[in-house]
């Protein structure tokens, strides 16, 4: 009796927390800042809420024969062991379902693929353990940076209080235009890496000796916030990325400021390589 | 004692086995080396455990406290690379042992010196992985999967791993042999393959999926060594390599090796649910043909596990595709067992509970993985905490559950004691609470944008890991009532009737005592 209780309790909470998740932003994808990222989130929930029909489905008959269909309550069991009609039933049903879930993924799959006629290029390479920028092509073009992570040792350390952006912060950070369509180009120097930028929907590997590409279009001015995304080793969990999306002149200022000042920084570039 | 009374007795004699030691280093008895593999894998599950408590102790709190980086990345390396290799896949080989012989009514294994070897592989292994963290450079840090080009950084530690996968790679395959030419050649008369228990259909398949798979994976870890000493470059572009050739051919090993893990734990729900139920399974060849299109799909969806690698348009749509169409059997599956329980006379004794937990806790992580399957939610979530969540709600609460059924569904028939009901329940009841309390939260974290393997992580992340944590230590410490349970059982376990549950109709059931002779089956008995 009392694990019948436990049973349905357990049950009701981890639905309440299951669809909790399409709530509050603690419990889902950031705030999506790209229309990849946009389409992505909207895609998560509308699969959230198919799977929790299911499961309320299925397991609202499992449920109700576990309370019912008892020894203890009497029951006597039946003797039914197939039915070839109700077996097609529930192959052919998730098939169709499946197919409502393909359609709209593969839509944003063929959008997310295609990186071409960019407004602007930047490379992206992954070192053990930072990131380098070089801004190839379109405003900015010739600027060139390491980007560290700028959170003192004392904080991970423990000897001093840690701040809001903990583990997030940089020394240069990636500056790009609001909405222009930005190609990223991604390599590594080392070993395996991933460029990673949540908001703005995009992950992509990098891969020492070769080159993979990705895109995306910042909807609004600000500050998003990463992590390197396949682990390179000790320091894995200390090469954040910051993209900084910035209007259209205050792009223009950084990058005079950065190109009257760059000559240093790709100097030390050549020199490290 | 017992050899000499055998002699007598005749029928359920104990043969001329040395005793000691030597009986567990000789044996060729499918009953020995099932115990054997069992106790290896339970010594294995609580190392590993070990390493996760470290990992999660690390990550209770934010900052640095316990281990460095370093030790960090080892452990979780170790952590998976010593739960898949060492714990869950040995458990399923020991049921394998134990149970397929007595369920198709045979004496024993068709190679049973081959046996002993398949088992007495595994501690040479378990020492190598085990040691590595005692060599200079420590353990292999690359993460259970080492891709390279990290893992041909590593030291001393990676190469032991190799060597390692190895020799478990050669024994996997030897057992696999041995299971297959059992259940082709063994069946007792009249057992056709359509009347084959459903554990015995499961791991009939396994095995073909565990010889097609290990092969590869000892190719590509042998690559990896070449590239690491011989001067080779595979793997490496500077020499005409690509890094992600190791991904392609390490998880065309690796995922069927999911499925390898989760076959049989379908097994033996599919064995438990009707017997509890006191009712036929449903769908019995409608189950069959759901496993082997699962195993068949296992082997074309390998690549969802690289969808941030990069590859055409065309690839990620195929493998999505591939990917979503397996949750059509494994649906199947499900809605069969829901049918079997439905209108049965249930009752709910552990292993009931064990795998209705597995039911609802599998499914959970069936959702997740169609949520995985989605290319552009998988790019999010790909290396986060979410993939963590959902692998381990099919591991964990998935095959760990089910072995946990299976331990207490067969110690009966094994020792010839009942375990304790009370402490089985309460095995049971904090197994999912903590577990729950464990993983659960850990979807939260990979969505909010918490990368997996890092030691040490932003504040905004600081709640849900110190949860999961909690929920952790109280899932390690609970399984360690499980040990004292299985030991209780043996030494003080009430005697068991020859079938202490009503519903069961299998052979090992119906036709031995229990315990199960040392030999059984020495004539095959009949199956109408």
């Amino acid at each position: 009796m009392r694990s019948k209780l436990v049973a349905t309790l357990a049950g009701v909470s981890a639905l309440a927390m299951y669809s909790s998740m399409a709530v509050g932003s603690k419990y889902n994808f950031p705030e999506p800042q790209s229309i990849i990222a946009r389409e992505t989130y909207d895609m998560h929930i509308w699969i959230m809420w198919i799977c929790l029909a299911i499961f309320i489905g299925v397991f609202g008959v499992m449920f109700y024969s576990i309370l019912k269909h008892r020894k203890s309550l009497g029951y006597k069991a039946a003797n039914f062991h197939h039915s070839t009609t109700v077996e097609i039933i529930w192959t052919v049903i998730p098939c169709i379902i499946l197919v409502v879930m393909a359609l709209p993924a593969t839509k944003t799959v063929i959008a997310m693929k295609d990186t071409s006629s960019p407004d602007m290029t930047i490379k992206a390479t992954g070192y053990q353990w930072m990131w380098g920028y070089d801004y190839l092509q379109g405003e900015g073009e010739g600027i060139s940076f390491y980007s560290k992570l700028s959170t003192p040792r004392a904080q991970y350390e423990n000897k001093a209080p840690k701040g809001e952006n903990y583990l997030l912060e940089v020394d240069n950070r990636v500056v790009v235009p609001v909405g222009k369509k930005v190609r990223v180009i991604i390599t590594a120097n080392d070993v395996l890496h991933a460029w990673w930028v949540p908001a703005l929907g995009i992950k992509q590997d990098a891969i020492p000796g070769f080159i993979r590409d990705t895109w995306f279009t910042a909807d609004a001015p600000g500050i998003y916030r990463g992590q390197c995304a396949e682990l390179c080793g000790k320091d894995h969990g200390f090469m954040p990325i910051v993209v900084e999306v910035m209007n259209a002149d205050d792009y223009s200022k950084w990058v005079a400021a950065q190109l009257s000042a760059s000559t240093v920084k790709t100097s030390m570039h050549i020199e490290n390589k | 004692m017992a050899a000499v009374h055998g002699d007598v007795h005749g029928h359920e004699h104990d043969d001329h086995h040395p005793s000691g030691i030597m009986r567990w280093v000789k044996t060729t008895n499918h009953k020995d080396i099932g115990t054997m593999y069992l106790w290896f894998s339970f010594a294995m599950f609580m190392v590993g455990g070990f390493l996760a408590m470290g990992i999660r102790a690390e990550l209770y709190q934010p900052g640095i406290q316990i281990l460095q980086p370093e030790l960090f990345n080892q452990f979780t390396t170790l952590h998976g690379l010593i739960m898949v290799f060492g714990a869950i896949m040995p458990a399923f080989v020991g049921f394998a042992n134990w149970q397929v012989p007595m369920m198709i009514g045979a004496p024993d294994m068709a190679f049973a010196r081959m046996n002993n070897w398949s088992f007495w592989l595994l501690p040479v292994a378990a020492t190598l992985l085990v040691g590595s963290f005692f060599v200079p450079g420590g353990a292999a840090a690359g993460g259970w999967t080492f891709y390279p080009p990290l893992s041909t950084q590593g030291g001393l530690g990676v190469d032991l791993m190799i060597f390692s996968v190895h020799i478990l790679g050669a024994s996997s395959i030897m057992g696999s042999i041995n299971i297959i030419t059992t259940i082709l050649n063994m069946r007792a008369p009249g057992m056709t393959m359509m009347k084959m228990p459903m554990f015995v259909w499961t791991w009939l398949i396994t095995a073909y999926l565990l010889v097609l798979v290990m092969p590869v994976l000892a190719g590509v870890v042998t690559m990896l060594l070449t590239d690491r000493h011989f001067g080779t470059s595979f793997f490496n572009a500077a020499g005409g390599g690509d890094p992600v050739l190791f991904q392609h051919v390490f998880w065309f090993f690796g995922h069927p090796e999911v499925y390898i893990m989760i076959l049989p734990a379908f097994g033996i729900v599919s064995e438990i649910i009707p017997t509890f139920s006191r009712k036929p399974l449903f769908g019995y060849s409608s189950m069959v043909y759901a496993t082997a299109s699962i195993a068949i799909l296992s082997c074309v969806v390998w690549a969802h596990h690289m969808f941030t690698a990069g590859m055409p348009t065309v690839g990620q749509l195929f493998f999505m595709y591939a990917t979503m169409l397996i949750a059509v059997p494994t649906g199947v599956k499900v809605f069969n067992w829901t049918a079997t329980m439905w209108q049965g006379s249930m009752t709910f004794e552990t292993p009931m509970l064990f795998a209705i937990g597995f039911i609802f806790l599998f499914v959970i992580g069936g959702f997740s993985g169609v949520i995985c399957a989605i290319v552009p939610i998988d790019i999010q979530v790909q290396d986060t905490y979410y993939v963590i969540a959902h692998f381990h709600y099919v591991l964990v609460s998935g095959a760990l559950f089910a072995l946990f059924a299976g331990v207490y569904y067969w110690i009966p028939k094994w020792t010839g004691h009942m375990y304790s009901e009370t402490l089985g329940k309460w095995h049971f009841w904090l197994s999912m609470f903590f577990f729950n309390a464990t993983f659960f939260v850990q979807h939260f974290l990979g969505l909010a944008g918490m990368p997996r393997r890092i030691p040490d992580y932003n504040l905004q992340f600081a709640d849900f890991n110190m949860i999961s944590s909690l929920g952790a230590f109280g899932f390690g410490l609970t399984q360690l009532l499980f040990l004292y349970l299985v030991i209780d059982c043996i030494r003080n376990g009430e005697k068991a009737p020859q079938s202490p549950w009503e519903g069961a109709t299998t052979l090992e059931w119906t036709h031995l005592p229990s315990p199960a002779p040392y030999h059984s089956f020495i004539t095959p008995p009949i199956v109408k």
